[in-house]
């Protein structure tokens, strides 16, 4: 009891050191928080993609177009559910900072992802109109669209300005699922090509549902050995390894964002290091007395170890508290990943993180006030 | 008369470890500063590089990359006979009627694929960019799967050093020579015969033409022509400004990623200056004292404070710049969300970066020592000396 009084008074003798570390630590702590959650939002769409669905593309890349006529022949291989066409449209909505994805898909698409939320009359008025449109709550919210909208889309990949009557609204059927999205019919990104004399009957990918998760591997075998040697080979790969094949392009950034995020422990490891460095050695002559009057060096080093500990879970934990906050605040105003909720993975290291630092930075001024010798510690001078 | 700055210099010096470990913070933060920008410098650089002033590219009008573009066998013969168009020593049109595709490599040690450009280039494709010099094997023939490969994609990825063959496209391409692009865009191409790689991807349009005009102004008059033949639904562009527009996704996301990220962390070091700082005042509180009571002034006692810290400031500058110039010899690759393909650039260490980040640790040091330098200056004279 004894030695916790002494730590308690000890951490806030400078008052305006101690405050100052806090929030340094806290300021720390948080960062490492956001940063921790904004590589785990880039993983979003791989956590949300589901193991019953593969996705067929070319072999080639991404970019090159599949026949749409694969699809009869990929419905035929043993295990495959269901085949979806998707076509990724690229178009600017008023201006490019605006960007959210759209695709071209087949009707049947939706029922490959039971986890988009539907109601069923929009459904219906969404497959009466051609021009028709659905769009995700996420996206919805963020432009303020409403069923009956006409939204124009100048198109990149697909010239001209195409216009598209909002029919209905999807949600996710949880919060981890990714609505950011907007889909339209396929027929009429087919017709309109075939109006302007452009290539017709293709699709960017095909999504691919399968009855039994165990059988995923054989049956993308058995549909990529049935173009091989085609003009269009095929890749054929389960949904989270294609969302994974998107991470991986910007491995780079995600690796820096990791090491950047544990640059900011460094930084606050050094200022923590410090606050503990100068605190001991004002209070050489203390512990010098402290050893004199009977106390051991394990309870000197204990005290300094205490007061660490202390600082640092003072910091640590207002640093956490604010990064709930913090995360919902920069999701509404930046609004670039769809996905951003702090897990509890990150709550644990953020606080793994202040216990190495009051660890780390206690070490050194504890073992010298240990060490000291009463006689060099009554004598020393701040 | 100011106070000597080998008193301030030397405060430093006595507390060794403390002043260490704050300017090794504040390095820490100058170190993510300096490469953030060094970062952004690159690609601009890599970039801008890729375009040459007088080149013009000819795209599909609303597309923004060739990726996305297309332009007809007919578009492109009306395009080619432009009266404005440069004619080389063969007396040729310096024209390149190109096809871009992307297809999947697999980076050295890489577990996914990359995407990668391949480039289909005419004859006159490599007089049309000065900077593509070949330094190993010999330019791709005409008519022949052949293919030569940008400096970042021989270093970087598998199957690509001479002799090697990939496949794609119901082909095996060898692999006949390596080009540098001296750090430009094309560093991280692929390049082959514009026919073979057309008929190979069953391609009925070009992607882009890229033309030299005969004289650099002609470029609004060729414009006009363009607007004024209804064959044509193409826009031209300078290809330096085509491809810098290309790296505004990223350098905004390098900017704001990396600016949001140092003012946090900035706010964690100015916090550890200010400790040192707050410190270094409290044990000095008897000096001080002994200062003014000779006879130096409020106003000198605050500018020796200033100075240790801005000192401080420097020193962890200093060490963070040294630390971030290393940086040069890394490069860094990623994919360009724009183009949607792999590109390959270095950190670029130019003297304005040296002076913002000098001057941005300067800054932390003054934001940091100011207060404590305040309470030096505003300690009375007998107190302090009272203190001692």
């Amino acid at each position: 009891m004894f030695l916790l009084r002494l730590v308690l008074r000890n951490a806030f003798r400078h008052r305006l050191r101690t405050v100052l570390t806090v929030t340094g630590l806290a300021v720390a702590v948080l960062a490492y928080g956001m940063l921790q959650t904004v590589v785990n939002a880039w993983y979003a769409g791989a956590a949300a993609s589901s193991a019953t669905r593969l996705v067929t593309r070319s072999a080639i890349s991404l970019a090159v177009w599949l026949p749409a006529s694969y699809e009869t022949r990929i419905r035929g291989v043993d295990g495959v559910k269901r085949v979806a066409r998707s076509v990724w449209f690229g178009g600017i909505y008023q201006e490019p900072k605006n960007f959210f994805p759209q695709f071209a898909v087949s009707d049947n698409y939706l029922d490959l992802y039971p986890e988009f939320v539907l109601p069923e009359a929009e459904r219906a008025a969404w497959m009466r109109d051609r021009k028709g449109c659905l769009v995700g709550r996420q996206l919805a919210d963020k432009f303020g669209f409403k069923v009956g909208d006409v939204l124009p889309i100048r198109g990149t990949i697909f010239p001209g300005t195409w216009e598209f009557v909002i029919r209905g609204i999807f949600d996710g059927a949880d919060s981890s699922k990714v609505t950011s999205h907007m889909l339209f019919h396929w027929d009429y990104l087919n017709e309109t090509m075939r109006k302007q004399k452009r290539r017709t009957d293709f699709t960017g990918v095909y999504v691919v549902g399968i009855d039994d998760i165990d059988n995923a591997a054989s049956i993308a075998v058995a549909i990529d050995s049935e173009f091989r040697n085609s003009l269009a080979e095929t890749l054929t790969e389960s949904e989270q390894a294609f969302q994974l094949g998107f991470v991986a392009m910007s491995d780079q950034i995600i690796a820096a964002i990791r090491i950047v995020s544990y640059v900011v422990i460094l930084i606050i490891l050094a200022v923590m290091a410090n606050t503990m460095a100068m605190s001991a050695r004002e209070r050489t002559s203390e512990y010098a007395t402290l050893k004199a009057i009977g106390f051991g060096p394990r309870f000197l080093a204990l005290l300094i170890v205490g007061e660490s500990l202390l600082i640092c879970a003072l910091g640590g934990a207002l640093g956490m508290a604010l990064t709930l906050p913090a995360a919902a605040f920069f999701k509404k105003v930046a609004a670039i990943f769809p996905i951003f909720s702090v897990s509890s993975d990150t709550l644990l290291a953020q606080a793994a993180c202040a216990l190495a630092v009051a660890l780390a930075s206690a070490v050194v001024p504890a073992v010298r006030a240990a060490r000291v010798r009463i006689v060099d510690g009554l004598r020393a001078i701040a | 008369m100011a106070i000597p700055f080998s008193y301030v210099a030397r405060n430093l010096w006595t507390r060794r470890l403390t002043t260490a470990l704050t300017a090794g913070g504040l390095a820490l933060v100058v170190f993510v500063f300096a490469t953030v920008l060094m970062l952004d410098a690159g690609l601009k650089r890599t970039l801008v590089g890729t375009g040459e002033h007088d080149n013009v590219i000819a795209i599909r009008k609303g597309a923004e990359t060739e990726i996305q573009s297309g332009i007809t066998r007919i578009q492109a013969s009306v395009i080619e006979t432009h009266p404005a168009i440069a004619t080389g020593p063969d007396s040729r049109p310096l024209v390149s009627k190109e096809t871009v595709i992307l297809i999947s490599l697999r980076k050295i040690g890489a577990q996914k694929p990359s995407n990668i450009v391949i480039r289909g280039v005419s004859q006159a494709g490599a007089r049309l960019r000065p900077q593509v010099r070949m330094v190993a094997g010999r330019m791709f023939s005409p008519g022949a799967s052949e293919i030569i490969v940008g400096g970042a994609i021989a270093r970087g990825f598998e199957n690509t050093r001479i002799g090697d063959k990939l496949n794609f496209a119901q082909r095996d391409w060898t692999v006949v020579g390596s080009f540098d692009a001296g750090s430009s865009g094309f560093d991280s191409e692929i390049w082959g015969d514009v026919d073979q790689l057309m008929q190979a991807f069953r391609r009925t349009a070009f992607s882009s033409i890229v033309l030299r005009l005969a004289d650099a102004d002609r470029l609004d008059a060729m414009r006009a022509d363009f607007e004024a033949d209804p064959r044509l639904t193409n826009e031209l562009k300078r290809e330096r400004i085509f491809y810098s527009d290309q790296s505004r996704a990223l350098s905004t996301f390098i900017n704001v990623l990396g600016l949001t990220l140092t003012t946090v962390f900035s706010i964690g070091a100015m916090l550890g200056a200010m400790i040192t700082m707050y410190a270094a005042v409290s044990n000095r509180v008897g000096e001080i004292g002994t200062l003014r009571a000779l006879g130096f002034r409020r106003a000198n006692v605050l500018a020796a404070f200033l100075v240790e810290s801005l000192l401080l400031g420097l020193v962890g500058g200093v060490a963070g710049l040294a630390a971030a110039a290393l940086m040069q010899f890394a490069s860094f690759s990623t994919t360009n969300f724009q183009t949607f393909a792999d590109l390959s650039f270095r950190f670029v260490l130019t003297p304005q970066i040296a002076g913002e980040t000098l001057l941005f640790s300067l800054v932390m040091g003054l934001v940091g020592g100011f207060l404590p330098a305040l309470r030096a200056s505003r300690l009375e004279i007998v107190e302090a000396l009272r203190a001692a």
